[in-house]
């Protein structure tokens, strides 16, 4: 390309300093970005790591100029190639943005205009902003759809957005970004809806293409190993201030701040691994279909879950592994097989099991928001299950509550608080305070960490497990995290298109030799090293 | 088949079904009554002697599902019986008869306040969602939200009592008849046309922001901004496409509305339409007369929302480029 | 307490109901308040229209038509009763029979809403589909029918309209009922082996209800205007009874000489139907926090 070699590596390309952003809720400003500075150098890829609320979205948007509806910028300065972009008017940056600045947001399905084919959207700004003519626009788009490694890459552009996947979208809105060869791409957590297979090839699309052309890049995500596979330096945000900033190996080597080093935490958590043959759960050849269709969503699952365990089943979306979870509370009863519980086969569907069979057997699900009634206070989450089950009443009843608030580690103050006046990791305590109140021997964990921040995941976990150790419950434990899974897992059951993969100990599953899909699957996960993805490619190459 | 042409079908077979049984609860609408219909209308005076003879004048007396087929059978071809009222003579009026010239005079005033109506309220409408929370879109929000909530009668009498009593720029009444020339029946329909065309425009203006603030804040537009393309191609390219079915939805759904409001407003300008001549056979209960309404208007009614469903599903990219 | 992180948004501090109510008025815009006290005027007429009226509501007390004067300050109708002491009526008996109406279709539709939400299967199905033709008929044409067919009274009206309005609650509290049957704490409650009752009251009830709250003053509103226009029409309330819809037909001749009695009880029903409009405009606001779509 004719303009690549004015890009010269080492020069400031964008330059912010005392940003302070603001949002609007319920008539009142509220700050969002609390005065950061940033700086990013032409060729460089910065990383923006943060958990919800941290503004790095907000960051990486202000970074193009641009505020949301309903946010506005209230100080600081913004200075891109020496263009001041506060100062600048609409239609300077218009001129900008898609031309010297790209956006790759988060969903690419909704991002897409439905209405137009792919190779349309993708040179609608070069032509617009009179960079290429349409045909040569054309032809490049082709290119980069090869260079991006899409499939058919000359013909897919004729394709509407709802005709290609989730993996493909994200790589082809790259593409539109990469059409006018930009300064500087933001990339607005694009992996984040993906599965993780799907995942690692649109990182290495993309890290590829931007190397390739020599793009600065703001690179936005919550994933602290995705970020270090991507970026050269990163900084870490937490409530719209700067916690840490680093080049990417000084800082996965050596965090200096508390907050980073907490980012690790889930990691560090280990629970030896121990066996049981004493089987308190065993589902035996269940097949279950949707709607009494046709097609299995479990497809002849036999696991067996032992007593005072942790089984982790894994898999990522589509696989069966929250259905199998509907299957085991009597939700969705299975189309063909059993289910023994202590030995004795449990009716299929949950009206005909007994009270006593369903108190055994608890829940806790992903989002304590919509598993807690808005409507409730905590005096009667918790204690509805002891009144119901137990026939506690009145003040035996609250002490019962306290006392399980206790073991949740809240106080007795928490009692008459109503969910949304306590943060997302408290709500999380309520949900597993109200599954014990059941005094269950099978507690199903439904992703009961993936909507939580990092730290809060941590101690969840470890007040599951502390729990599990003073009342022997057992945990089916469904996830799609692999991290979670070899922090606390006795057992895995790997699952894939309705169908188990592997079962065995953890110590057996995580280490070769891999069946095919377990290898795919736990190679696709990032890892804390700058070289993974580099390393995993390479090997990946080999062996295909 | 392509996908298209089956949810197009898919879609008309529904409306015809949904015709079929609102014909049903039109024509059961006079079994319901407890001791039968002519028991009601002769008093609880009447000898059974009388009661059968008047079943028996009106064809009552045969089993319902034969009458409900010849009823059904005949509306098809346009021919709904013959008025109650007047059967006592010996000329019996066809409703068809009376209805036929009654249906024009009601199209042509739902079609003058239409044809004012739509475009505006649909201009106006964007604009109050393009500039929404400046002073044009809160004075525009209060006022529609008042002229929704005032019944039509109201903005009706007002109009006339200052356009036509105080000022006298238009007739008071709407009388009109079939000799009545072109221009003048447009010039004595435009009082009413007028109160019609201010009720839909309150509505279709709220609509059409509504729906149009709601596709602004997808997710692709947000991109197409960011993308450097400009606001009037924000709106021709990327808005416009996928406006057609919202905008469809509205436009049925008003013109709906203004097949209810002629009811009102043709009684309040005494102007000779179907509504007026409903209320007068409600009135008189000369039910061949009100079960023909009520049919006229039921099916006008499913037939633009049938014809705003098949709007969206011929213009959904989904439906059009199949996988 | 463990939990070291800082709250994403400021934990409420406790509150009461009273507090709550008053803190929500203060932040109320101007348009609510103006429909708050409209409606609240309303509400004292309607409750002590035979204090408040000068005459009994179908005291002859001149003759037709007179101009307005110091004992009769709108004039007499066309029979020579008073027009004011009968707006005054008007006000408890069109509201009242609206205000019934509507009870009775919430009662009725909205139970059925959140059964079929529950139930789903064929109860949903076909009430659903029966529903959907119904929906098919405009309500004023639906209702005058009807009222052709059963004769004109006050109870068919009342209970034409409302099992025709039901429906339209029916779809609504089914829809939002579905929302709040996907819940997560919807399924907790079934896997403990709650019964039906547990389940419609506790769980899904008091989280469905600031929508159909605000459904309740738009359904009134129609409901109201539905009922003035029939007895404008002249098949809905009927003679002597004092009525704001009736009250127009029966003077609408003097409009023609310039005389602007009968615009009095429609602009009555105007204003309050504007004032329970911006008061639910402001509900809704306040309830949904993205009327906007933002």
């Amino acid at each position: 390309m004719a303009n690549e070699t004015k890009r010269v590596k080492g020069d400031v390309l964008l330059e912010i300093r005392g940003l302070k952003i603001e949002g609007q809720s319920d008539d009142q400003w509220k700050p969002i970005i609390k005065g950061l500075d940033l700086s990013l150098k032409r060729g460089e890829v910065l990383g923006l790591i943060g958990e919800s609320g941290a503004g790095k979205s907000t960051l990486g948007l202000a970074g193009m100029g641009y505020a949301r509806p309903g946010c506005r910028i209230s100080a600081g300065s913004i200075n891109f190639d020496g263009i001041d972009l506060i100062a600048a008017t609409e239609d300077v940056k218009r001129g900008l943005w898609g031309s010297r600045i790209a956006y790759v947001a988060q969903s690419a399905a909704a991002s897409f205009n439905p209405a137009h084919h792919l190779i349309d959207q993708t040179v609608e700004t070069a032509v617009n902003h009179n960079i290429m003519p349409r045909d040569k626009a054309e032809a490049d788009a082709r290119d980069l759809y090869k260079r991006l490694q899409l499939p058919n890459p000359d013909t897919i552009g004729e394709r509407f957005p709802h005709q290609v996947s989730g993996g493909q979208l994200q790589r082809a809105m790259t593409a539109m970004a990469m059409s006018c060869r930009p300064d500087l791409i933001i990339f607005d957590e694009p992996t984040t809806a993906l599965d993780v297979t799907t995942q690692v090839e649109v990182l290495a699309a993309m890290r590829n293409i931007v190397d390739q052309f020599n793009t600065a890049a703001i690179y936005i995500t919550h994933d602290l190993a995705v970020v270090a596979q991507m970026a050269h330096r990163i900084m870490v945000l937490r409530y719209g201030n700067l916690v840490e900033e680093a080049p990417t190996r000084a800082m996965l080597k050596q965090p200096t701040q508390e907050y980073t080093k907490s980012l690790w935490a889930v990691r560090k958590l280990q629970k030896p691994e121990s066996s049981s043959d004493d089987i308190i759960l065993s589902i035996n050849a269940v097949d279950a279909t949707y709607g009494g269709g046709t097609a299995k969503v479990l497809d002849n699952v036999s696991v067996k879950i032992p007593r005072g365990r942790t089984v982790a089943v894994v898999g990522e979306s589509g696989s069966g592994k929250s259905t199998l979870a509907r299957a085991v509370t009597g939700l969705l009863p299975p189309s063909k097989g059993e289910i023994l519980f202590n030995g004795t086969a449990l009716p299929a569907a949950l009206a005909n099991r007994q009270r006593d069979t369903l108190r055994r057997i608890q829940m806790i699900y992903q989002s304590a928001d919509t598993a807690l009634n808005p409507r409730q206070k905590v005096r009667d989450i918790i204690g509805r299950p002891l009144e119901f089950y137990l026939g506690l009443k009145g003040a035996d009843r609250d002490r019962k509550v306290v006392e399980l608030l206790e073991s949740i580690e809240l106080d007795e103050s928490y009692i008459d608080r109503f969910p949304s006046e306590m943060s997302g990791g408290q709500k999380q305590r309520i949900s597993i305070a109200r599954a014990l109140a059941a005094e269950p021997e099978v507690i199903i964990c439904d992703e009961v960490t993936s909507a939580l921040d990092q730290i809060v995941q941590e101690e969840i976990l470890s007040l599951l497990m502390k729990l599990q150790k003073d009342t022997n419950v057992t945990y089916i434990f469904i996830t799609h995290d692999i991290a979670t899974v070899r922090a606390i897992a006795d057992e895995i059951v790997v699952m894939h298109r309705g169908k188990v993969v592997q079962q065995g100990l953890k110590s057996k599953v995580l280490n070769p030799p891999y069946p095919a899909y377990t290898e795919l699957l736990l190679s696709s996960v990032p890892e804390m090293d700058p070289d993974w993805l580099t390393n995993l490619l390479k090997k990946r190459k080999v062996t295909v | 088949m392509h996908p298209v042409l089956k949810t197009v079908l898919q879609r008309l077979g529904l409306g015809l079904l949904t015709l079929f049984a609102v014909s049903i609860i039109i024509f059961s609408s006079l079994q319901m009554l407890p001791g039968g219909y002519a028991q009601n209308i002769l008093g609880q005076g009447a000898t059974p002697e009388t009661v059968k003879n008047f079943n028996h004048e009106l064809g009552l007396d045969r089993p319902a599902y034969v009458r409900y087929v010849e009823w059904i059978g005949n509306a098809v071809q346009g021919d709904f019986g013959n008025s109650y009222s007047g059967t006592t003579g010996t000329i019996k009026r066809s409703v068809s008869g009376i209805i036929g010239p009654r249906l024009y005079n009601t199209f042509f005033l739902a079609s003058m306040a239409a044809i004012v109506a739509v475009p505006l309220s649909l201009l106006l409408g964007v604009l109050a969602a393009l500039y929404r929370n400046s002073w044009y879109d809160r004075i525009v929000n209060s006022l529609t939200l008042t002229t929704i909530a005032m019944p039509e009668f109201f903005i009706a009498y007002l109009l006339m009592f200052f356009f036509a009593v105080k000022h006298r720029w238009f007739y008071t009444l709407s009388t009109v008849s079939e000799s009545t020339p072109f221009w003048e029946h447009v010039s004595r329909a435009s009082l009413p046309a007028l109160t019609m065309t201010l009720v839909i425009i309150a509505h279709m203006m709220r609509m059409t922001r509504a729906s149009i603030i709601n596709l602004l804040a997808s997710p692709y537009i947000e991109m197409a901004q960011l993308k450097g393309v400009s606001k009037s191609q924000v709106i021709i390219r990327h808005a416009l496409p996928n406006a057609w079915a919202p905008i469809a939805t509205v436009i049925a759904f008003n013109l709906a509305y203004l097949v209810v409001g002629v009811v009102v407003v043709e009684v309040v300008f005494v102007y000779p339409g179907v509504g007026q001549m409903m209320v007068d056979a409600v009135s008189s209960r000369d039910m061949p007369v009100v079960q023909a309404c009520a049919l006229i208007f039921a099916a006008t009614y499913i037939t633009l929302n049938l014809l705003a469903d098949i709007v969206s599903i011929v213009t959904n990219p989904r439906l059009l480029h199949p996988k | 307490m463990t939990n070291t992180t800082e709250p994403l948004r400021q934990i409420k501090a406790r509150r009461t109901a009273f507090e709550n109510i008053t803190r929500t008025l203060k932040t109320a815009p101007l348009s609510a308040w103006f429909g708050m006290i409209v409606i609240a005027i309303y509400a004292f007429f309607a409750i002590f229209a035979p204090w408040l009226a000068p005459f009994a509501e179908n005291d002859v007390i001149g003759k037709a038509y007179e101009q307005s004067s110091a004992t009769s300050i709108l004039g007499t109708d066309q029979i020579g009763r008073d027009l004011y002491s009968r707006l005054i009526y008007g006000a408890r008996n069109t509201i009242g029979i609206a205000l019934v109406t509507t009870l009775v279709s919430f009662l009725f539709g909205g139970s059925l809403g959140v059964l079929a939400a529950l139930k789903r299967g064929w109860l949903d199905q076909g009430i659903s589909r029966v529903v959907d033709a119904f929906l098919a008929i405009p309500v004023l044409i639906f209702a005058l029918m009807m009222l052709a067919v059963v004769g004109k009274s006050v109870i068919n009206l009342v209970v034409i309209l409302a099992l025709l309005d039901a429906t339209r609650v029916f779809r609504l509290s089914r829809a939002v009922a579905l929302n709040a049957v996907v819940m997560d704490y919807v399924e907790s409650a079934k896997l403990r082996g709650e019964g039906m009752g547990w389940i419609v009251f506790k769980e899904i009830v008091p989280n469905i209800l600031p929508p159909l709250i605000t459904e309740f003053g738009l359904r009134f509103c129609f409901v109201f205007l539905t009922i003035s226009a029939l007895s404008f029409l002249g098949v809905g309330i009927q003679p002597p009874t004092a009525d704001w819809g009736s009250m127009v037909a029966e003077n609408k001749t003097l409009i023609t000489f310039g005389n602007p009695a009968p615009l009095y009880p429609a602009a009555a029903i105007a204003l309050l139907t504007v004032a329970v409009n911006f008061v639910v405009d402001w509900f809704l606001h306040k309830t949904s926090g993205l009327r906007d779509g933002k």
